[in-house]
């Protein structure tokens, strides 16, 4: 390793999942320097894969009332001082026939234990609000769930811990822990996007890497007891119902339906895995949701899905149990004190809907450390609008696009009407930032890729428009392109059947028949490999052309 | 059924994309009457450029100059490729007919000869093709020899960016120029079409406009390469104006679909089919398709807008084509063919279907899934034995290729039509004969 850059801080967060982030903004908001690395980008673990769920606590009324309560309390918080990244639809509660007329008779007086409200609605009524729902439902309580756009969620929580001077470096992977005595000195870190390696000395480190916090922890020399439980979730062609339905049961697979703009999630499953690499749906993960979720909504059996993805969540303690959903989906907080180390604190588990409050007890923990005695201030502070966050928003590009349609702001999305200026918005604000701004991370900004044609026209559309921009230069936009349909690609192979693989034929069409990129994606490897990372023009005369 | 209207011909075509197109145009060439079923959008999606044979073996993604050798390859590796299963003679003629065939409605393509061609994309990659419709061949030559040359572009015109195929292909061609203008009457809107430029260019005036901005940024080039919007059903004199207004070699490189080379050919085939004679149903779909017990005549009884018709036609032939043109159908058990449930051959489980890379080099398992078919073009049933004596299958629907990776979808649909049409022609002889 050639001597990396130095670079100090008070706090070092790991981590750009719900949870980093938010602990970056609570600890900004006390007035804490420190630093957010990320290997990936943020949300691109479980927080960025899971339904969107602000959970009202129902869920977990039986099996965790801790839990319930924190969902509780949380969401309600979130829903005063995050209100443009929530959809309060209200949610439902559904139980047909066949499921346990015990817990239906229980689930009001567990709710009310927990302090959630839950009213029992009509039948009738319920389905006349959401005729999606089965013709065989027996029972539906109203409860306060709402819907969350995690991506808007995390985007602007870190865009408003930046304003108040932390730092966010994405696509930096922790490869070593300087240790000295019970103290970490110091933390080295690999750029993973061609930039210099670094080492970060902190005062403190706060591991809250998600499903990779074991390996962090290992790392450092602290080992933590957890497992991994893969969730696979789908994504509809059309939006189903209005509100948020859960399955009135003990929490089980495929329970959950969420709106997401034009389209609902439906999942998810729990299925123990032992790595984190290569997690991707499976076409039996996608069989067992349709067939379980149909039994609420029949409409399932039938519908047209244009994704799937999957996420795996934390789950803390309890190693060798099998069943993913008996371990608590409480979060926890390791001081690692008793492992010999002062300065290394390890957040994680939870939900997304309690993020906030893991970030504030992680924030708790460091201040007490550093001798800091501010306040949280993130229950009451409201989180502001950035511009450049809120297109994730399903449904903002149409209607901003429909207000105004200037001249020269084409629209790059015909399925989710995304206009340029939207991409200009998000490239501008990662420039600035210091950043190489690539299509991926635009669609993970945006509802770039996310409609019917997942990317097929849009991605190539955004690439020229990047070109005339002047942002794209050489071959790079070509090597974009295959990063982003192989990031596209993970989520759509488990549904592809009906109409959506006729869609992935005429994707395949366009790209491989006459674009022709799985040739040229030989040529931009053999390229990369030579070139060490950076992808160029591709060759026209390929060294294997049969010539007579 | 009463009040439905009868008809009776030689041979029903089922689909009317570019293989249901051929089949019709070999069958009315062989003097057989036709009736055709099915509407032409799939070839909307069609790029202009008619492929034989561009890659072999997929797995190594090996391009051939000569679609011929390329083809011996494939007989040798492949010998049950429904490609493979025709012989290079045939091929030949088949596509001299086609090509005349669009010619003579006024699409031209360069003549065919033996080697493949390579033509510049709108992202900047290079394809591997044997048909070349003639507005697109100065292309071919500017890039073989890459003399200084200009690309134009459309402000609004989305998926067609000059700057990014000047980008694209970088120091390879260092004298590629690029520049953008606007399209003449269309300065005010945001988002240009192509099909509606295309036609807008077949007004002499418009075009003299486009020429006069053209004109002044040529400088040295010698050629000048266009998005694919160079006239609609007049292409040919559209795009020899562009040249004489501009005193170079003009092309044109194609866009993404749906494209206005997609528009001429669907357009151009219409065209042809009317001409010769067959019978088309655009609208209409198959509602029922039963064969006598002895198998010789089948009846298809059609619904389509204006009612409902009943068709009693000697042979049969499916080119309904695969997923997306709904020849095969898929749910999550298994993929069935649509219209007889005819038996597919597909991989074991639906996770074999697609590999986890989207741009694996073996391509996916679905895309050679498909009908088997006998040596005289049937389909097999679950016998092994052809489904009827006179139901033939051609183009996409077959097993056992992958025209997306070997880019050899026109020649699969122009090839296997050639033959199957010759085997249905022999049949009905023999018939007519015993």
């Amino acid at each position: 390793m050639n001597s990396p850059s130095n670079t100090a801080t008070q706090v070092l967060i790991i981590g750009g999942g719900a949870t980093g982030t938010a602990l970056a903004r609570d600890l900004a908001l006390r007035g804490v320097d420190c630093i957010l690395v990320e290997q990936d980008d943020i949300n691109a673990g479980a927080s960025g894969r899971n339904h969107g769920l602000l959970h009202s606590g129902a869920r977990y009324v039986a099996g965790d009332r801790q839990v319930a309560m924190e969902c509780r309390a949380e969401g309600a918080i979130l829903k005063r001082v995050a209100a443009q990244t929530i959809q309060d639809t209200g949610g439902y509660f559904v139980a047909v026939q066949g499921d346990d007329e015990r817990y239906i008779a229980d689930f009001p007086a567990l709710c009310a234990r927990a302090g959630i409200a839950a009213r029992a609605v009509d039948v009738a009524a319920a389905r006349a609000l959401e005729p999606a729902l089965s013709e065989r439902t027996i029972a539906v309580f109203e409860v306060p769930d709402a819907s969350i756009d995690p991506f808007r969620f995390s985007l602007e929580t870190m865009a408003h811990a930046r304003s108040l001077g932390a730092r966010l470096m994405r696509r930096t992977r922790v490869v070593g822990f300087e240790l000295e005595g019970r103290r970490i000195r110091a933390v080295r870190l690999q750029s993973l996007s061609g930039g210099e390696d670094l080492r970060i000395e902190a005062a403190q480190i706060v591991n809250a890497a998600g499903a990779w916090a074991r390996e962090l922890a290992l790392l450092a020399g602290a080992p933590i007891e957890m497992t991994y439980s893969k969730g696979t979730l789908l994504v509809t062609h059309t939006r189903l119902a209005e509100r948020a339905l859960t399955r009135l049961r003990l929490p089980a697979d495929a329970d959950i339906l969420m709106p997401g703009g034009t389209v609902s999630i439906v999942g998810t499953t729990s299925t123990p895995v032992d790595a984190l690499d290569d997690v991707q749906p499976t076409t039996a993960e996608a069989d067992l949701i349709v067939a379980e979720a149909a039994r609420m909504l029949p409409a399932l059996a039938t519908m047209r899905y244009i994704r799937a993805f999957a996420g795996v969540r934390p789950l803390v303690g309890a190693a060798g149990v099998a069943d993913g959903r008996a371990i608590s989906r409480g979060y926890a907080l390791l001081d690692h004190e008793d492992q010999g180390l002062d300065n290394f604190a390890t957040i994680t588990g939870g939900k997304l809907t309690t993020c906030r409050l893991m970030a504030e007890r992680a924030a708790d923990l460091v201040c007490r450390r550093l001798g800091v005695t501010r306040p949280c201030l993130t229950a009451t502070t409201p989180l502001p609008v950035a511009a450049e966050c809120a297109w994730t928003e399903p449904g903002r590009s149409p209607r901003v696009w429909m207000r105004s349609h200037a001249r020269d702001d084409t629209l790059l999305c015909e399925c989710e009407l995304v206009p340029g200026r939207a991409v200009d918005a998000i490239y501008d604000a990662l420039r600035a930032a210091g950043d190489t701004p690539t299509l991926t991370e635009i669609g993970l900004r945006s509802r770039i890729g996310k409609g019917a044609c997942q990317g097929a026209f849009c991605a190539p559309r955004t690439v020229a428009h990047l070109y005339q921009r002047g942002d794209f230069h050489a071959g790079r936009g070509l090597a974009e392109i295959l990063d982003f349909f192989g990031e596209r690609w993970r989520g759509q192979r488990a549904v592809l059947w009906g109409e959506q693989l006729a869609q992935a034929e005429l994707m395949e069409a366009l790209h491989c028949g006459l674009f022709g990129e799985e040739l040229r994606g030989d040529d931009l490897r053999a390229q990369a490999s030579r070139d060490a990372g950076t992808p160029g023009a591709p060759d026209d005369a390929p060294t294997n052309e049969v010539s007579s | 059924m009463t009040g439905v209207r009868q008809a009776r011909c030689d041979v029903a075509v089922i689909g009317a994309g570019m293989a249901g197109m051929a089949a019709a145009l070999f069958a009315v060439e062989r003097g057989l009457s036709c009736i055709q079923v099915g509407n032409s959008g799939g070839l909307l999606f069609a790029s202009g450029l008619l492929d034989l044979l561009g890659v072999q073996p997929v797995a190594d993604g090996r391009l051939w100059q000569s679609p011929y050798e390329a083809l011996a390859a494939l007989a040798r590796e492949e010998p049950d490729h429904p490609l493979a299963r025709v012989d290079a003679r045939s091929i030949r003629s088949a596509f001299e007919r086609f090509v005349a065939a669009l010619g003579g409605a006024g699409l031209r393509y360069v003549s065919l000869g033996e080697r493949n061609r390579k033509v510049l994309t709108s992202i900047g990659t290079i394809k591997t093709t044997f048909g070349v419709p003639l507005s697109m061949v100065a292309g071919v030559d500017a890039l073989e020899t890459r003399p200084p040359c200009l690309l134009v572009d459309f402000r609004g015109l989305r998926e067609f960016s000059a700057v990014q195929i000047a980008a694209t292909l970088g120091e390879r061609w260092p004298g590629l120029r690029h520049e953008r203008i606007e399209f003449p009457g269309c300065e005010a809107l945001p988002e240009l079409y192509a099909a509606h430029l295309a036609r807008a260019l077949e007004a002499g005036e418009t075009r003299a406009r486009a020429i006069a901005l053209v004109k002044p940024l040529l400088g040295e080039a010698r050629a000048v390469g266009f998005p694919a919007v160079l006239g609609l059903a007049r292409s040919s004199e559209v795009h020899a104006a562009f040249e004489a207004g501009l005193g170079v070699p003009v092309f044109e490189i194609p866009t993404m679909p749906t494209s206005v080379p997609g528009l001429r050919l669907s357009g151009a085939l219409e065209a042809v089919m009317s001409a010769r004679g067959v019978r088309r149903h655009h609208q209409a779909t198959v509602r029922g398709l039963a064969f006598d017990g002895g198998g010789g005549t089948a009846t298809l009884d059609l619904e389509g807008i204006s009612g409902g018709e009943r068709v009693s036609a000697r042979a049969v032939v499916l080119a309904t084509g695969r997923f997306s043109g709904r020849g095969l159908v898929a749910d999550r058990e298994g993929v069935r063919e649509s219209i007889l449930g005819l038996p597919v051959l597909q991989p074991d489980s639906r996770e074999a279907w697609h590999q986890r890379d989207f741009l694996d080099p073996s391509g996916h398992g679905i895309n050679r899934a498909g009908l088997r078919v006998d040596d005289a073009w049937r389909p097999l049933g679950a016998d092994g034995r052809p489904a009827w004596p006179r139901l033939y299958a051609v183009g996409s629907i077959l097993a056992r290729q992958d025209w997306m990776r070997s880019k050899c979808g026109s020649g699969l649909a122009i090839a296997t039509s050639w033959a199957a049409i010759e085997q249905v022609a022999r049949e009905l002889r023999a018939a007519a004969a015993g």
